[in-house]
């Protein structure tokens, strides 16, 4: 700063440059890498949605999203990622703020939550592929089993981290390592919820438009 | 709104003693406004009340809505200094989304009108002239 200050303009004082505030804090470094691994996943979800949008018309004679989608299993699955998003980011104050009991419940109410979703959503899959509404029927179908399964993939890639996220709680404790990974679980769960809101609203409330 | 203004407090604070009354505030808000955003959506979409050529429009204001809800309130992405890289990945992220998405639905409708022997054709493709001989 000191060759910078000489400058008469420069002595009114201003915020830093970033150019010369020297390395970002970690957590904002990690965050930032944890952020573009997201942007990239949502871009290959774009791709999904875009195949789905382009594809919802050619169901080849078969059952459309207004017979085969029920409206009310939509909304309580929404509840669910949706209190989960809540309940995941209660589980980072816990660690934020050191406090065991509060993380664990907190852990436990977005694992329950995410579970009650994957029931939720493999059950309709299973029922729809019983009644001869499975991803070989139609076009339509094809791109519907793409777009949800790929989110409940991620959904259950979500509840896998979690549970090691819970367990590095137990063995390791409040380390600020810890506390970086569970930031990065973090901004991927509430990212789910993201694309749920586009997926709830294209694919299933689009259905009945 | 109330709720934006819970979340300035948060981000120009963060190791303030209210940060924890801060925080359970913003994602309470964050919370109610998602139910209330999600069941609206709900609504539109089933009642009938909104003059149906709205009802998709709405839909997607209403689900950009969200999603800025989540944004700002969940994924903490403000206009701070330590979020200037975010930002920017963000605008370019939701500039390749939209690219992919509507760049798809544009192309693949035109593809739809302009073949002929599609089963699935729309009304009155075959006005449409052949492609010309190159």
């Amino acid at each position: 700063m000191s060759a910078v200050t000489d400058d008469p303009v420069q002595t009114i004082t201003r915020p830093v440059p970033v150019s010369q505030r020297g390395p970002a804090p970690t957590h904002v470094v990690t965050t930032y890498g944890m952020w573009l691994f997201l942007l990239s996943d949502i871009v290959m979800f774009a791709a999904f949605f875009a195949a789905f949008v382009v594809l919802r018309d050619h169901t080849a004679g078969g059952p459309d999203g207004r017979t085969l989608f029920h409206r009310h299993t939509v909304l309580v699955e929404t509840a669910c990622l949706l209190f989960s998003s809540f309940s995941c980011a209660l589980f980072g104050l816990g660690v934020e703020y050191r406090h065991r009991l509060a993380t664990y419940a907190a852990g436990a109410a977005t694992l329950a939550l995410g579970a009650a979703f994957m029931v939720l959503e493999v059950s309709e899959f299973t029922h729809m592929i019983a009644i001869g509404a499975g991803p070989g029927r139609s076009a339509f179908l094809s791109g519907f089993f793409a777009l949800v399964g790929l989110h409940g993939i991620h959904v259950a890639c979500g509840m896998l981290w979690l549970l090691v996220m819970l367990a590095q709680v137990a063995t390791l404790g409040f380390l600020p390592k810890v506390a970086r990974r569970l930031q990065c679980f973090a901004l991927f769960w509430h990212a789910i919820d993201i694309v749920w809101v586009g997926v709830f609203t294209v694919v299933y409330l689009g259905a009945f438009t | 709104m109330n709720t934006e203004a819970q979340a300035g407090d948060g981000r120009e604070q963060p190791g303030a003693p209210s940060g924890l009354r801060a925080s359970l505030l913003k994602y309470a808000g964050g919370l109610v406004l998602s139910i209330i955003l999600t069941l609206v959506s709900f609504r539109i979409s089933e009642s009938g009340a909104v003059w149906p050529g709205g009802v998709p429009v709405l839909l997607a204001a209403l689900a950009i809505a969200q999603m800025g809800v989540h944004l700002l309130l969940f994924l903490h992405i403000s206009s701070g200094p330590e979020n200037t890289n975010n930002i920017m990945s963000l605008a370019f992220g939701v500039f390749v989304v939209v690219l992919v998405i509507f760049g798809s639905m544009i192309i693949m409708h035109s593809l739809d009108t302009r073949m002929d022997n599609m089963p699935d054709m729309p009304a009155g493709a075959h006005a449409a002239p052949a492609m010309p001989a190159p």
